[in-house]
């Protein structure tokens, strides 16, 4: 069997929880950023013009048919020319760091989106029209009636996606990005403790994930009641 | 108040209506009957624009609805609607459901729009509930909140689709009760409706169509006495066997 | 930009002198993804269909079991079991065992790793959606099929599965589309599939955009492939008048 020394792994803790905090912050950039967009393109992809609605599928159907590897390595490849100019970014800031930010905000907002526009479909045309019959306009009726709602039944779809996320932050293990995965592995190659760290890490993200979606499993019970 | 002048519409090359035209003069109350897909649910969401229209004009309150001066959101304010399947907001509260248009859109402070919720709620005799919210309700109490949450907006008109087809039976009274307090009250009604009973208590004229046009148009005591096309005769022995 | 595009360099010979192209290179990578692909669909759906029974199954036991296989692999990131399997699991069988992996040629360790990850990983998921369809359908049916004397056994082979299995097709089809998607995560340790192509191309040549392009092309041809075999499938086994049917 396998010994597993928990000196080394307490040794790596500092290590590792400067990666978790990459990892954190990634997730949450990335929700943030992805809801907003997806409730945008959700939007855009119900709208009754048809060239906005077409760019809208056509983002969403593109970022749902490729591996997030790709888009991972897509803006990596891209980011030195692109984020630097456009964004303006400060040029000590790590590369990586940018380019996880832009590729998993685009990214998960697709997914959002999808989710975002089955929960505001499910909210049915008699709502809207109610809304434009009071005299609303549209963006009013989207704004305090059907939006609300939407979001109201797509929350535990919403948070199930954010962990999901939060395990695919640890792919940026392709761009050599030290995130908490990446720098278990980057310890365990330099010390030979590789099987702690990786079991380890397993344990961790086991349990975080675990715990988030019991209360997932909560709330979706709460709510069907 | 309202004219429709030879509507017509089509889903693609379906046609729904067909030349409809007719009218509701202030404080008059118009009831619309035929059997379903005659397309009166869509002739009534034409007028305040729910529902698109490719020929002919609809005017209300002077206005055309597809007038290029015409700000839509702001007819569809004067002229109120009641549905059929109530659609309250039920993530609002009873006072939040009346309060909501008259502060978006009429710009009214919260207090006043709660107080005017409050005097419409005794109206339709539900003030105990103004703190609940819609699920909490019966179907014929969230019916005569959602009249209530459309008379908060002092519309000059009021159009009903089909209110009570979604009611139990039982139900069916107390909305139809607050119907007729409307209109002996002198409100402009558009009502389409099966319930004849309602029609004879307080219509004025009554319109009967069929598969897209309208193919009676004549004074209620007329129509129930003599109607003059076997379709409605056919539809009315019928409809008042109940 | 002074970019320069050359398309021409796909179909040029490789640096290394081997005699085939770069587009040579594609293709097997691309060949790789698609096995590994087929070969996941098959054992990661005997395996989740197998479970997801069990799962529906009212036997506290079957239940905590399967519950917390599902668990395990649905909380820990594919790349992180990746690694598992990879490393891992090597040290803690018996040395037998654990000398025969280590005999395979490289490629086939990678392989055989990644399908193992990759299958069991999609099972526990493949194993929550047969749940879900088995689920959806009312237990009248369960009881009628009792009540003329089937068997509990009997009523599942006859009466829910061939039912859930026309359920479960829209959602099986994103999840074995899914799958050539996750397989990329295999490139990290080595498998020479697509998407490890694509960064082959970007070492040799300078022309990463086109590298890029053809190899995200790829996939999105697996993708579509897919989407179109599975509406056959969900086409052949419809069942008139059914709810999920529409015309």
């Amino acid at each position: 069997m396998i010994q597993i020394s928990w000196h080394d792994i307490l040794s790596a803790l500092p290590a590792l929880w400067r990666g978790a905090i990459v990892s954190l912050q990634i997730t949450l950039v990335a929700l943030i950023v992805g809801i907003i967009l997806g409730c945008l393109l959700a939007l855009l992809r119900l709208s009754s013009s048809k060239p906005l609605a077409m760019v809208a599928t056509a983002y969403v159907t593109i970022f749902r048919s490729i591996p997030l590897v790709m888009v991972l390595l897509w803006f990596y490849l891209i980011a030195p020319q692109f984020l630097k100019a456009l964004l303006h970014l400060p040029p000590n800031i790590d590369v990586r760091l940018a380019s996880a930010f832009v590729a998993f905000s685009l990214f998960e907002a697709a997914y959002y989106a999808e989710i975002i526009r089955a929960g505001i479909q499910s909210v049915g045309r008699g709502q809207l029209n109610a809304g434009l019959a009071l005299g609303l306009s549209y963006l009013q009726t989207v704004q305090f009636v059907i939006l609300p709602q939407a979001i109201r039944v797509v929350t535990p779809l919403l948070v199930t996606q954010a962990i999901i996320l939060l395990q695919d932050t640890s792919l940026v293990y392709v761009i050599g990005l030290a995130d908490f995965f990446r720098m278990a592995v980057n310890i365990g190659d330099r010390d030979g403790t590789t099987i702690d760290m990786i079991l380890f890490v397993g344990a961790c993200y086991f349990a975080v994930c675990g715990i988030l979606s019991a209360i997932v499993k909560l709330l979706q019970a709460k709510t069907s009641r | 108040m309202i004219e429709i002048n030879r509507v017509s519409k089509w889903y693609g090359d379906f046609q729904v209506l067909t030349e409809c035209s007719t009218r509701v003069a202030k404080g008059e109350v118009v009831v619309v009957c035929g059997p379903s897909g005659s397309g009166k649910s869509t002739l009534i969401k034409t007028v305040n624009g729910l529902e698109t229209f490719q020929g002919g004009e609809v005017i209300v309150d002077g206005q055309s609805l597809r007038g290029k001066q015409t700000n839509l959101s702001r007819l569809r304010s004067k002229v109120g609607m009641v549905f059929q399947h109530f659609e309250l907001f039920p993530h609002l509260s009873i006072l939040g459901n009346l309060s909501l248009a008259q502060i978006k859109v009429l710009g009214r402070s919260e207090k006043e729009a709660a107080a005017n919720g409050l005097v419409l709620l005794e109206r339709v005799g539900l003030t105990a509930h103004a703190d609940k919210y819609p699920l909490q309700l019966s179907g014929g109490q969230q019916q005569r909140v959602a009249i209530a949450r459309a008379l908060s907006m002092d519309p000059v008109a009021m159009l009903f689709d089909e209110p009570t087809s979604a009611l139990d039976p039982e139900m069916v009274n107390e909305v139809l009760d607050v119907m007729i307090k409307l209109a002996r009250g002198g409100m402009t009604m558009m009502c389409v409706t099966h319930e004849m009973g309602f029609a004879k208590k307080v219509a004025d004229r009554v319109v009967f169509m069929d598969k897209g046009v309208i193919v009676e148009d004549e004074d209620k005591d007329e129509f129930f006495a003599h109607p003059k096309s076997s379709r409605a005769r056919e539809f009315l022995s019928k409809v008042l066997q109940n | 930009m002074s970019y320069q595009w050359d398309w021409g360099i796909l179909f040029s010979p490789v640096a290394t002198g081997e005699g085939s192209t770069y587009f040579d290179w594609l293709l097997s990578g691309f060949t790789v993804t698609l096995v590994l692909t087929l070969c996941t669909w098959v054992g990661a759906t005997v395996i989740g269909v197998t479970l997801g029974v069990f799962r529906t199954v009212p036997n506290p036991a079957c239940t905590v079991a399967t519950s917390t296989y599902v668990a395990i692999f649905r909380n820990v990131p594919l790349i992180v079991q990746l690694f598992t399997w990879y490393f891992v699991v090597p040290e803690i069988l018996p040395s037998a065992a654990g000398d025969w992996l280590k005999s395979f040629s490289p490629f086939n360790q990678f392989f055989a790793c990644s399908l193992v990850c990759l299958s069991l990983f999609t099972s526990a998921r493949i194993c929550e959606q047969v749940r879900s369809a088995i689920d959806a359908i009312p237990v009248g049916q369960y009881n009628a099929g009792l009540a003329i004397g089937l068997t509990r056994f009997q009523v599942y082979r006859h009466v829910l599965l061939p039912v859930g299995f026309r359920i479960i097709v829209p959602p099986l089809t994103s999840e074995f589309v899914s799958v050539s998607k996750n397989s990329a995560v295999a490139s990290t340790i080595g498998l020479a599939e697509l998407s490890a192509q694509a960064q082959h191309l970007v070492d040799y040549t300078a022309h990463s955009y086109e590298a890029f392009i053809a190899v995200t092309a790829g996939y999105m041809i697996i993708n579509l492939l897919t989407i179109i075999l599975m509406r056959q499938v969900e086409k052949a086994v419809r069942i008139p008048g059914y709810l999920g049917a529409k015309g």
